[in-house]
């Protein structure tokens, strides 16, 4: 089965949900409402034919000038009867960055939206366990959104212009 | 010929100052002190990077720093005098440094090799700790990145320097009580 007739068969099953399918790099991608996360990969999970049973990764990325969309969440499946890869991604507001969690689906889904959420603030709806796993429990932020500065916020005695980029931290 | 031949390349501590005569040789507690404890270091290795790999090197047969009387690693805290902390800590690596100091017996001494150990070095980051000297008083750095294996010696025997000239009063100083409290440990 390619990579085409993947795309064809999710599209048959969610019509009209399905946005931006492309394939690059012999890895296929595609855009789904934030809602329906569960119900696609449970289909292609349960699908006999696909059979995407394994969660490699799970992550997001903050986009701060797609209004309304800023944070988006990505799946890495793997389908180790095809030996085909699909990423799956899905965009919700900042504001309320509220997605359902896989961790009912994928056991190692807990840690991995853990992570995202300790990183990018992913509020995952139904996670058993959702609190900080990698950064310190005092952090009050969530660092890898792009309004904070990568440098120790806390440091005084470096100075920005030996680093050259202006006096200050912009 | 002796059909056993004896090391006489041996190095021996000079003595301290002191007075001596026929059979008596007087000196101050301080100085004895001083120099047993200075030849006997216990240093606790707390090794988290490349700095790690370094002092392996220093402790091996090579560079040997059982040269300097720091013959045994201790692994337990309660037993060491010198804290050797070799690479990176991270923000959530710090409490736990800090409890591995508080459970060494005084006198203790902290020797911070390496440009992350002291400063943070290149991990201007939100995750890392900007040098230890944010949670744990610290008496000697070795700067490097990482040091080469004389660097960390040379940092062990600054180490020794401050250790035989401590005066036996110093941990009962108001200055050390705050030094201490400035780090929020009784």
């Amino acid at each position: 089965m390619t990579h085409e007739q993947i795309i064809e068969t999710l599209e048959a099953a969610f019509a009209g949900q399905l946005s931006d399918c492309d394939t690059a790099h012999g890895i296929s991608a595609i855009t789904i409402p934030a809602a329906s996360n569960l119900k696609v990969l449970q289909f292609l999970y349960d699908s006999e034919d696909l059979q995407f049973r394994f969660l490699t990764d799970l992550t997001a990325v903050h986009y701060p000038n797609r209004t309304n969309e800023e944070l988006c969440v990505v799946y890495h499946l793997h389908s180790l009867h095809l030996n085909k890869r699909l990423r799956i991604k899905l965009y919700v507001p900042v504001a309320a960055p509220k997605v359902f969690t896989a961790s009912k689906l994928f056991s190692g889904a807990n840690w991995m939206e853990r992570e995202t959420f300790d990183f990018y603030g992913v509020d995952f709806v139904g996670h058993p366990n959702l609190k900080r796993i990698l950064n310190v429990d005092e952090m009050d932020y969530f660092p890898m959104r792009k309004e904070y500065p990568m440098e120790d916020p806390t440091r005084i005695d470096k100075d920005d212009e030996m680093f050259g980029r202006g006096g200050t931290i912009c | 010929m002796r059909p056993v031949q004896y090391n006489t390349n041996l190095k021996m501590v000079d003595l301290p100052e002191g007075h001596s005569g026929e059979g008596f040789f007087a000196t101050s507690l301080n100085n004895v002190i001083g120099l047993a404890r200075k030849n006997s270091i216990w240093p606790l290795p707390f090794a988290t990077s490349c700095c790690g790999i370094e002092f392996m090197a220093t402790m091996a047969a090579h560079y040997d720093l059982a040269r300097f009387g720091s013959e045994r690693l201790g692994f337990s805290p309660r037993q060491c005098d010198l804290l050797m902390v070799m690479g990176t800590i991270s923000k959530k690596m710090a409490p736990i440094l800090r409890q591995v100091y508080l459970q060494m017996a005084e006198p203790r001494w902290v020797l911070a090799v390496g440009a992350c150990a002291s400063s943070g070095g290149i991990f201007d980051s939100y995750s890392v700790l900007q040098g230890i000297d944010q949670v744990i008083p610290v008496d000697v750095y070795v700067p490097g990145c990482p040091p080469r294996p004389e660097a960390i010696i040379d940092g062990v025997m600054k180490i020794q320097e401050l250790v035989g000239q401590e005066s036996l009063r110093r941990r009962n100083s108001e200055q050390y009580k705050g030094l201490l409290e400035s780090y929020g440990i009784q």
